[in-house]
């Protein structure tokens, strides 16, 4: 299908044979905006809020200008009260609206976690079953340039640890308009986690609405030597480095988790079942991470398939220093992950 | 402030009776939650709210089925005043499947969703921005709903307060903040947390209306909630009541704390002589608005009422394992 292929910019997009033939090519940001406009003009329970979602900058163009469309009353500015805004989101969504709450940075969610999970991910379960919270909290994960320690955290994990929350993690301008419909029609809390880096990221979107199913995973690429299991950005990353693998003669297949919880492991199990190995690029850090708990299931269900050692590449494990000389050996990229896929296949290789 | 409540000539007979059938229901479910405590038949930590009936009655005289109640850990006297059915609440405490909450919540956890009693949250100071959101949806769907907030003197410390009172301000939510100030958070007394001992002022920083009353008078509560409420409805945002009340038991469990020296026993002597119910029953007496044979019927129909909760609760079955799983994701059917 056109729309799981993923070009970094508009000029590989381009390159590739870009739109025609009945497809068009959006980014990232451009297929966010279509979706939240889209939900804004079809649903009237749908509304958006956070702080400066109307402003110049419109979250990184993903809001620009809806203000202007649908009122202030449905894309809503809002004081900076993390907390208080998320329950007040929880307490509307609870109530028959679908709200999309934005923060402009995933570092800002810990002052929210009171509302996220004591309430959110309680309020169904803890009366029975009565009550529906069909709320979607978009977030962004910042990286590079001097962000340091608050502002390019990736906090995935925290949220996936908890039951009653959802969390996906798009990586494509398609996933993430179908998966931002998903979210908001799901009925469930939803920690929507996107990545800074992918908002020019450009890929085809077809322009009626439609859904991406949460909590099924995607792969990208086919392969016989290799699992890579990756999410966001990670997965541009690791498609990157299966072509400068297959360079060297080896089979990479990259599955795209795009959901966290719930994490589609039996289609990694598959792979990895077929490949024997298994790498996890996450772009978090590793201590009870995806890569753990992808490791944790693979070793309870198929405790045999592998035939090297799992690998995981994550952040460094401390928090993210400014300097670029520091961000450099903080951040794994794709000769992290193809490092790791070529030790890995020759200990493969090695233990026939 | 009055030591006793006063008789307002302004309300009706019926509305009069209504607020004291109101606080008899919340007294006299709780009585018996103390008298069958003990047989630890009712698994879960109860909080209750013997001697601060006056604030949920006199709130709740004043709303529509429709209207929205978020509360607290200590909620039985909200749902009950907002209209809930003793027998779901009574089988939530004894952990049944016929309970509000399926037996997900227990006593903390109470919900009617037909009545507008929206849940409640045992973190303080949680169920705050909530209530603020569903006025919020109130607001967006212009569908004339007011939403009460019941917190205690403690929720007043939290940040999200403010946040979520500056908020409802801001956008002149239809919404009544009602703090039920009984003076003590666990066992912490206020004059120990507060530099300042007037909640009811902060309104004031948010251009709102706030006030400080006797939260043991039923009709001084109907009054200044009837204001709020009808303020919130017309458009002209939230309120903030201060009612100033006494716990007569523990923060957690049928015991007084004076039992476990935790306060002076004299200090709850005084509240008892101040009591929501004695008073304002001795006055409608006095004016000849209620007779004892009258008073006799309402509370027999009320100990019915319990005595059927309690034979349902205790009859009803616990969920199974099966249930465990279930309701942590929403959906239509209930299932998993």
């Amino acid at each position: 299908m056109p729309w799981t292929k993923i070009y970094g910019n508009k000029a590989d997009f381009e390159k590739a044979g870009g739109a025609g033939a009945g497809l068009r090519g959006l980014t990232y940001r451009e297929a966010l905006h279509e979706a939240a406009s889209q939900l804004l003009e079809s649903d009237q329970n749908v509304f958006v809020m956070g702080e400066g979602v109307d402003d110049g900058g419109g979250v990184f163009g993903s809001t620009l200008n809806l203000h202007k469309r649908f009122g202030s009353d449905r894309v809503m500015d809002t004081p900076l009260a993390e907390n208080a805004l998320t329950g007040i989101a929880i307490g509307a969504a609870a109530s028959g609206m679908r709200p999309i709450l934005v923060h402009m940075r995933i570092d800002f969610m810990p002052l929210t976690m009171d509302q996220i999970i004591n309430h959110a991910a309680k309020w169904s379960y803890m009366f029975g079953g009565a009550v529906s919270v069909p709320l979607t909290i978009r977030s962004i994960i910042g990286r590079g340039w001097g962000s340091a320690a608050q502002h390019s955290q990736s906090l995935q994990s925290l949220f996936a640890n908890i039951p009653g929350l959802k969390v996906v993690m798009p990586s494509t301008p398609y996933d993430a308009k179908g998966l931002l419909r998903a979210s908001v029609y799901d009925g469930n809390p939803v920690m929507f986690i996107e990545h800074r880096w992918l908002y020019e990221h450009m890929g085809h979107v077809p322009i009626e609405p439609y859904t991406v199913p949460i909590g099924k995973s995607i792969t990208r690429r086919n392969g016989k030597d290799v699992t890579i299991a990756a999410v966001s950005q990670m997965v541009f990353e690791a498609m990157q480095a299966a072509e400068l693998l297959a360079a060297d003669g080896i089979d990479c297949e990259v599955i795209d988790l795009r959901t966290i919880r719930p994490l589609d492991s039996d289609a990694v199990i598959e792979s990895v079942t077929k490949t024997g190995a298994l790498i996890v690029a996450d772009t978090g850090w590793a201590s009870c991470g995806i890569g753990a708990e992808l490791a944790a299931r693979l070793v309870e269900r198929a405790h045999g398939a592998l035939k090297a050692p799992l690998k995981r590449i994550n952040f460094a494990d401390c928090p993210t220093p400014a300097s670029p000389a520091l961000e450099k050996a903080y951040y794994p990229d794709r000769h992290t992950i193809a490092a790791a896929v070529r030790e890995t296949f020759e200990l493969k290789r090695s233990n026939g | 402030m009055t030591s006793v409540a006063t008789i307002d000539t302004d309300l009706s007979t019926e509305t009069l009776i209504a607020l004291l059938t109101s606080m008899l229901r919340i007294r006299m479910f709780e009585e018996r939650i103390v008298a069958l405590y003990p047989e630890q038949e009712m698994k879960c930590p109860v909080h209750l709210c013997i001697g601060q009936e006056a604030i949920a009655s006199g709130v709740c005289a004043n709303l529509e089925v429709k209207d929205y109640v978020f509360s607290n850990h200590r909620g039985h006297g909200h749902a009950i005043a907002k209209g809930a059915d003793f027998r779901p609440l009574m089988a939530e405490f004894y952990g049944k499947k016929t309970g509000c909450s399926a037996g997900k919540g227990g006593s903390m956890h109470i919900i009617d969703l037909p009545r507008g009693v929206f849940g409640t949250s045992a973190i303080v100071g949680g169920g705050i921005p909530m209530g603020v959101g569903a006025a919020l949806a109130s607001s967006l769907k212009r569908d004339g709903r007011v939403t009460i907030i019941f917190f205690g003197d403690g929720a007043s410390e939290e940040g999200v307060f403010y946040e979520s009172f500056n908020f409802a301000a801001l956008k002149k939510l239809p919404v009544v903040f009602v703090c039920e100030n009984n003076l003590y958070a666990t066992n912490s007394p206020q004059t120990a947390r507060h530099s300042t001992c007037r909640i009811a002022d902060s309104a004031a920083v948010f251009g709102s209306h706030g006030a400080c009353i006797d939260g043991n008078d039923a009709v001084s509560v109907y009054w200044s909630a009837k204001k709020a409420v009808e303020k919130a409805r017309a458009g002209q945002g939230p309120s903030l009541i201060e009612a100033l009340t006494y716990r007569w038991k523990g923060h957690v469990g049928p015991e007084a704390d004076h039992e476990k020296g935790l306060r002076p026993k004299d200090e709850l002597f005084e509240w008892i002589k101040r009591c929501p119910i004695e008073g304002f029953k001795k006055q409608l007496l006095d004016t000849g608005l209620l007779n004892e044979e009258r008073i006799a019927d309402i509370t027999t129909s009320i100990k019915v009422e319990i005595d059927d909760a309690i034979e349902f609760a205790k009859m009803s079955q616990y969920p199974s394992p099966e249930d465990l799983l279930k309701n942590v994701y929403f959906t239509p059917d209930g299932g998993i």
